[in-house]
């Protein structure tokens, strides 16, 4: 008789025991930060992730001090004002919650948010963020590369551009009882921008869940693109053959375009993008051509006109 | 309609209440910087502190004249020079903050700003058009000037009063309302004196109140 063999699994296969750990973490940190929303204590409180992996993507920056990262926010759903997010987000119910994958895909599927948290292993990403108001921070997120669940979502050969719809509900977000943006916020991006491994599907940062302020519990971190690029609490991914027309395009089509690629050289019609503040510095600093990370990602744009397709 | 005169003492008290409250936004900011309480951004914070007082006490100067006429009291005009001082204070302040702490003296940065940048373009004027008035606010100067002569001058704060709401609706990236309530509030306050001017019925004006 010949003896049983298992199946080889290939190394790459295996989870390393500190990701696997962290991953449970983040279950129960999320399952408990579920129950602690019902308490009067920020959503983040409940604890960390333990052990993640670093990335070798991170910036070696000092990091922006929590407190600003999660105090001075642009995120209009819960209104206009920097404050405002801090102070209003407080009712985004972040669980149960499920994203609708669809458009140009094999298999459309709505996902819960804890089968995607089990599509790979999260690790910190430190991060520049560069916001088209001319200020920016550093900070540390929690994720993995958006092009993991895009893959898992299987698009045709049609599919050229992803669209990020965020949650429109204004009970739970007081600021879309204003009609200052076209509800429910859109951003997109090229299918290649959205496969590139600095695209990152942030579910934390500073070692914790999503604080609903920044977006949870489910958001986009694209480092070389103006903040507004980044959707926050997203709800359903969308997979197009045209080009998307998104929020803020529609808001000020002269102002906003698709890309919204950090460019110092192309300004703002209102201001000047040269310079950017960093939180917590006196001085202005000089804003880098995709935020510093023209290594990586200025080939996706290779003989493109960037003050054009700004 | 109540003649309101008032003896000099009660004048004198709502003096020093409106100096008080003038100063209260300023008194706050300096006590938010000491304790490191502006916010992530603060200088910021400062710029837009300073530029919402001098747009808001501007309106309540030009709020003034057409008080006095619906109403006829007289005591608004009293505090007119101080409050008009006090607009030109925090806009002075609004501009430093632009100058020492937002640019901190890239002049290029900051004559690039002026001429490319249409909010500061009428945002830059708008102020220098306070200079003037502020210098020529005291006694002295209206007697040198002649009420006539010195009237014209200060008309500036017409212009001056709409680059300012200009400026703020220019800067802002989407959130319009508080632009458009200093737009509204400056379109109301501007409407009443062309409504006199056309001298309609229900805007006559009341017959002089004899100050003390």
């Amino acid at each position: 008789m010949k003896n049983y063999h298992y199946p080889k699994i290939p190394a790459a296969e295996i989870t390393p025991k500190h990701l696997f750990q962290a991953r449970r973490k983040f279950m129960q940190t999320a399952g408990g930060a579920a129950l602690a929303a019902l308490l009067p204590q920020p959503l983040w409180a409940a604890g960390g992730f333990g052990e993640i992996k670093k990335s070798e993507f991170s910036t070696s920056e000092a990091l922006t001090p929590l407190q600003s990262v999660t105090g001075y926010n642009n995120f209009y759903e819960f209104g206009t004002g920097k404050d405002d997010p801090a102070a209003r987000a407080g009712n985004l119910k972040t669980r149960p919650w499920s994203v609708r994958i669809e458009g140009e895909v094999k298999k459309p599927i709505t996902l819960d948010i804890d089968q995607i948290l089990k599509i790979a292993p999260l690790e910190e990403r430190i991060y520049r963020l560069r916001c088209v108001e001319a200020w920016s921070m550093v900070v540390p997120w929690l994720g993995f590369p958006l092009a993991e669940l895009i893959k898992c979502a299987e698009p045709t050969g049609k599919a050229k551009y992803v669209e990020f719809v965020s949650l429109h509900d204004p009970q739970q977000m007081p600021g879309q009882k204003s009609a200052v943006l076209d509800w429910p916020y859109r951003e997109g991006l090229r299918l290649d921008e959205a496969m590139h491994p600095l695209t990152l599907l942030t579910v934390g940062l500073y070692g914790e869940v999503l604080p609903p302020q920044n977006g949870a519990p489910l958001r986009i971190v694209v480092p070389w693109k103006y903040g507004f690029k980044s959707a926050k609490s997203i709800v359903a991914i969308r997979f197009l053959e045209q080009q998307p027309t998104t929020s803020w395009m529609q808001a000020g089509p002269s102002e906003y375009g698709f890309y919204a690629n950090v460019n110092p050289e192309v300004d703002h019609p209102r201001w000047s993008q040269a310079k950017e503040r960093r939180i917590g510095e006196f001085l202005k600093r000089k804003t880098l051509m995709f935020n510093g990370y023209a290594e990586q990602v200025a080939p996706l744009y290779a003989g493109m006109d960037l003050a054009r397709y700004f | 309609m109540a003649n309101v005169s008032l003896d000099g003492k009660a004048l004198a008290r709502i003096k020093i209440a409106a100096f008080c409250l003038a100063l209260l936004p300023l008194g706050k900011l300096g006590f938010n910087a000491c304790l490191d309480n502006l916010g992530a951004n603060p200088i910021e914070k400062i710029t837009h502190v300073t530029g919402f007082w001098t747009l808001t006490l501007l309106m309540v100067t030009l709020a003034a004249t057409p008080l006095r006429r619906l109403s006829g009291w007289s005591w608004p005009i009293r505090l007119r020079r101080m409050l008009g001082l006090f607009a030109f204070g925090y806009g002075s302040l609004h501009l430093l903050a632009y100058l020492v702490l937002d640019q901190f003296f890239d002049w290029e940065a900051i004559v690039q700003d002026i001429a490319k940048r249409p909010y500061i373009t009428v945002g830059f004027p708008a102020f220098l058009l306070m200079v003037p008035l502020a210098v020529t606010s005291t006694d002295k100067m209206l007697r040198r000037l002649g009420g006539k002569n010195w009237l014209r001058l200060h008309s500036l704060v017409y212009p001056c009063a709409i680059g300012g709401v200009v400026h703020y609706w220019w800067l802002v990236k989407k959130d319009l309302s508080n632009p458009l309530a200093f737009a509204s509030v400056l379109a109301i306050l501007l409407g009443v004196r062309v409504a006199y001017r056309l001298g309609g019925p229900l805007f006559r004006r009341p017959k002089p109140a004899r100050s003390t």
